[in-house]
């Protein structure tokens, strides 16, 4: 393989880190410092991609579509959370597990009665329909964008999290409730901002992944156990931790998918390397949690140790 | 406590329903299954629109007997298709069995299909072993062995001269299935073969590898979800107009209208185009049209040849079914104006049939549709058919 | 504790009445020659007994496998593989089923106790996806197409008798349920249940609870993969499809909806799963819109999941 190549490659795995890494960032902030698994956020990021697609087509205007994916989601979750979900937040995981996974059920089979069986058309949006030559290899401008706004949702939500009063709060939040209630702050809602924010965040990242992938009922699930993954790998409960985790688990599943066949072919024959190369490619990032888990169970970049 | 009491009745309730029998009063029972939940429900949703097209054609009748069809779910899922085939033949005591959109619930229920002795009509699913060393004089198929797709492409790209083909396909049998019958057609080189995740979202890495090898042409097997990924990459990347992308199941009558514009220039290999000449496609296209307001994919075409086939089988029988030996004789005869034109079964009970190759383009209309390009196999036979022991 | 001895009141009335149930149901097929019904209760069945097995590790052990589906693919894939190589022996399947499964478990369940929370959920599903991913390339065996079985397990007469698979599948679940609430009692379920609660403390007792994780670790697959075998039998069909995480998944909520304090639960949540969606499956075609809110509710308002209404007070 050309060096070139593998260059090219390794900015591909970094940008499809990126792109995990936005579709990790609102699970992150609602399981890592909320404590709350939500096995819907793959239905919530499915709602942002439908919201973008049918208002992009509508509209014409790409930014309007964003908006409306992530505005409508937040606006989705926090009507949930009021309605009862709010009780699951007090909840031992399991119960939220249940709780979401029908919500995900019902999520599926409500988009495909409100808007079909088939995948949903949504192109990228004309400034960004061309493609840039790197290192001798096109390479989709829609693409930078991802990296634009998934820098920028990493550094808003560091900052948020770290650097505001209400970041301060939702930390404090996290580890005792009764403590910041007794200090005045109404926890019901701090809650509830923080669950919409991370369902906006899920819209957001739908709305901006549906140009690439195809939108459909059922497409959340795949990307659910990817982000969680990265999650763990990385560390629960930070945003560093999401962050480099994804860039991890994005270069080196990029690298082995094109790197192991090679290598096997190096050394078993043809055939072996054909039929072995693919499954391990897709076993890669499924092994490298186990290693990562076996050695550092808190993850790679663990938030430091929080009161219980 | 009222509470408990209430649901254990509706429970109670509930099971009962779900074992009592059914009461007969059609002449004729079909049983459709096909797969109508989940991210490929819209091929099952496709074969039954067609199907029911074809039977509510004649009012409901076919072969001069009223049919009452009872439609089930697979959910893609092969122990339930066994149940399901299992309640067709032991508790509804259908007449004919048919639809199954995948392979590997079509493998599933070949054996309860066989050991009830059941009428079966596949309209999608075609597996190897089924056209082969498992055939079944009872089971006919009205679409095609898995294989021909992907050889009507090879065959296009021998024809066009291509010498250094990259191939890609998800990691599972049909993906290897439709590779090993490019080859079997294909006589160039190949530059590359990649077998990629499936469900894999992100293609980037493969595409510069792609770019990389310089091949004069892609063949892929992308079907549903991955397809529409697959091409919006490529169509991103820049790369659709310079490299000929040869395909199978990618662009269908699925995909299309979630590509729209990208898919442009696409080429595929199937026996159906929804341009085709003949009275009959005419007449299914422009009803499908009417009733369900989208094109019809070949999903559609294939049901919908389903139900002209039982229905030239029954005018065969007098609209009667009892008699499985005159039934399936009538079958075998496949005495119907299908939609592709030329149509008769080889001994396996697949169609021996012209190949065509499409390419995405604009319709009369200016909607995104399949358009002949040409037909570089006519009358193919499936490779397997020497490995039936039938007659 | 009483949710565990209970002689009279309405859970052992229900639970009776339920088993009642099962047994009539070879008896009505036997005189309707409905088949049928012995396919669809014999799939939940087998079901309520990988849930059974479930329960053990995830109700009385508090470690969330989100990978028990796997243990179910060995079981069924046991049968599948054996037979395709031409040895068809019933008790073959069910020993390399058993053994298999447990040479299996033993050091995955190792490396996974070394973990906690979060982190062992997703390690059993790591676990899990590698060998779904495993299977579905293993072209020899079917690989994605799965294996359609030409012989079922060989018992002599009995082979691929519907009534037989049925009836040694029920004796297999009422033979499991006697025995967890046996385990579940003694000495080695309080270790198990005590250390679900608090491990430190256990530790200080004395006991150390890794070899008790463990071995309950690896009796719950065992039972997983006894389901496994019996689906095996009873669709005469194995694939990869039976072991993806989100069969894994919905044995989850089986034992939630079950309840997860009590041994029979789990019966009882695969049971209201499976014959809620054939019954709203009757009703409608979109019942996941009912059944999806359904599952809330219970979660938000049934806290002991259905068999916790029945609880003594």
């Amino acid at each position: 393989m050309s060096f070139n190549l593998l260059l090219a490659q390794a900015l591909n795995g970094l940008q499809f880190g990126v792109l995990l890494f936005l579709m990790a960032a609102g699970l992150t902030l609602v399981f890592g410092i909320m404590s709350f698994i939500n096995l819907a956020h793959g239905a919530l990021y499915m709602f942002g991609a439908y919201f973008a697609a049918l208002v992009f087509a509508a509209s014409g205007s790409f930014g309007l579509a964003l908006l409306a994916a992530a505005g409508g989601v937040f606006i989705l979750a926090a009507l949930l959370d009021a309605g009862g979900l709010a009780v699951l937040h007090k909840r031992d995981h399991l119960d939220q597990v249940l709780a979401t996974f029908g919500i995900v059920l019902f999520s599926n089979e409500f988009v495909r009665w409100a808007w079909g069986n088939s995948p949903l058309f949504m192109d990228t949006p004309e400034a960004l329909s061309n493609s840039v030559q790197i290192l001798g290899f096109n390479y989709p401008a829609y693409r930078f964008a991802i990296i634009g706004v998934g820098l920028a949702v990493a550094l808003g939500l560091y900052a948020l999290i770290e650097r505001t009063r209400i970041g301060m709060l939702i930390r404090a939040g996290a580890s005792n409730r009764e403590m910041v209630s007794a200090l005045g702050v109404n926890i019901g809602w701090l809650n509830r901002f923080v669950f919409a924010l991370g369902a906006g965040l899920a819209g957001l990242a739908g709305a901006m992944v549906g140009p690439i992938l195809s939108i459909q009922p059922g497409m959340g699930e795949p990307i659910l156990v990817l982000t969680l993954v990265v999650i763990v790998i990385g560390g629960i409960g930070s945003i560093r931790g999401a962050f480099l985790g994804a860039l991890v688990v994005g270069v080196v599943d990029t690298l082995g998918r094109v790197l192991l066949p090679i290598w096997l072919r190096e050394l078993f024959d043809a055939s072996v390397a054909n039929a072995a190369g693919p499954a391990l490619a897709s076993m890669l990032v499924y092994l490298l949690m186990v290693l990562v888990l076996a050695f550092k169970p808190d993850g790679l970049f663990p938030v430091k140790a929080r009161q219980q | 406590m009222q509470q408990l009491t209430l649901k254990a009745l509706c429970a109670a309730a509930i099971a009962t329903c779900a074992l009592a029998t059914t009461s007969a009063s059609a002449q004729v029972k079909i049983g459709f299954m096909s797969t109508l939940s989940g991210p490929a429900a819209s091929l099952g949703q496709d074969m039954y629109d067609g199907f029911m097209l074809g039977v509510e054609q004649s009012g409901g009748k076919l072969g001069g007997a009223t049919i009452e069809v009872l439609k089930e779910d697979d959910q893609l899922k092969p122990e339930l298709g066994v149940q399901i085939v299992s309640k067709f033949i032991e508790r509804d005591k259908v007449d004919i069995v048919t639809g199954v959109t995948f392979s590997n619930v079509m493998m599933a229920v070949a054996k309860p299909l066989a050991d009830g002795k059941a009428v079966f009509v596949g309209s999608n699913a075609g597996p190897a072993p089924l056209a082969g060393a498992q055939c079944n004089a009872n089971f006919f198929f009205t679409s095609w062995q898995n294989d021909m797709q992907a050889e009507v492409v090879g065959k296009y790209a021998t024809d066009k001269g291509y010498k250094n083909v990259y191939i890609m396909a998800p990691n599972y049998q049909s993906g290897k299935d439709n590779v090993a019958g490019f080859k079997r057609y294909f006589k160039g080189g190949v530059a590359g073969e990649v077998y990629t995740t499936v469900n894999q979202p992100d293609y980037s890495a493969e595409i510069a590898q792609m770019q990389a090898a310089k091949p004069d042409a892609l063949f892929v097997f992308y079907p549903g979800g991955m397809g529409v990924n697959f091409v919006k990459q490529m169509r991103q990347a820049g790369l659709l107009g310079q490299i000929p992308l040869l395909s199978v199941s990618t662009t269908d009558g699925s995909t299309i209208p979630a590509l729209k514009e990208t898919a442009l220039g696409v080429i595929s290999g199937t026996f159906w185009g929804p341009d085709f000449n003949n009275p009959a496609s005419k007449k299914f296209v422009a009803d499908f049209e009417k009733k369900y307001n989208r094109i019809p994919s070949q999903y559609a075409a294939q049901s919908y040849d389903s139900a002209l086939l039982i229905d030239s089988a029954l005018k065969k029988t007098g609209g009667k079914a009892s008699d499985k030996a005159a039934l399936t004789a009538a079958l075998r005869a496949a005495d119907f104006k299908s939609v592709r034109g030329n149509f008769r079964f080889n001994k396996n009970g697949f169609p021996i049939q012209d190949m065509h190759v499409f390419e995405v383009a604009k319709d009369a209309q200016g909607r995104v549709s399949l358009k002949t390009a040409s037909t570089p196999l006519k009358d193919l036979a499936d490779p397997y058919v020497k490995d039936c022991p039938l007659k | 504790m009483s949710t565990l001895h209970t002689h009279a009141g309405w859970r052992h009335a229900l639970a009776s009445l339920l088993i009642a149930a099962l047994v009539a149901v070879p008896m009505y097929a036997w005189f309707t020659q409905d088949m049928y019904a012995l396919t669809l209760v014999g799939r939940i069945l087998a079901f309520g007994l990988a849930a059974l097995g479930l329960n053990l590790a995830l109700g009385f052990g508090g470690m969330v496998s989100l990978g028990h589906a796997m243990y179910m693919g060995l079981g069924a894939y046991a049968v599948g593989i054996l037979s395709s190589l031409g040895l068809h022996s019933g008790w073959l399947h069910l020993a390399t089923a058993v053994i298999v499964t447990v040479v299996i478990a033993a050091p995955l369940g190792w490396v996974a106790l070394r973990t906690q929370g979060i982190a062992f959920i997703m390690i059993t599903l790591a676990f899990a996806q590698l060998f779904y991913y495993v299977f579905v390339s293993l072209k020899a065996f079917g690989g994605d197409d799965g294996i359609s079985l030409q012989q079922l397990s060989d018992f002599g007469f009995l082979t691929g008798n519907k009534f037989a698979i049925y009836v040694s599948l029920l004796i297999t679940v009422l033979l499991a349920l006697w025995i967890l609430q046996h385990v579940v009692a003694s000495r080695f379920g309080l270790v198990l249940r005590a250390a679900k609660v608090n491990d430190r403390r256990v530790q200080a007792l004395g006991a150390r609870s890794l070899p008790y994780r463990i071995t309950a670790y690896v009796i719950s697959a065992v039972l997983c993969a006894l389901a496994g075998f019996f689906l095996a039998n009873l669709t005469g069909f194995v694939s990869p499809a039976m072991m993806t995480w989100a069969v894994s998944g919905e044995l989850i909520v089986m034992v939630l909806l079950g309840g997860m304090g009590s041994v029979f639960g789990p019966v009882v949540g695969a049971f209201a799963l499976l014959l809620t969606e054939e019954g709203l499956k009757l009703m409608t075609e979109r019942w996941p819109m009912i059944l999806g809110p359904l599952i809330v509710l219970i979660v938000i308002y049934l806290k002991r999941g259905l068999w916790g209404l029945l609880e003594e007070r």
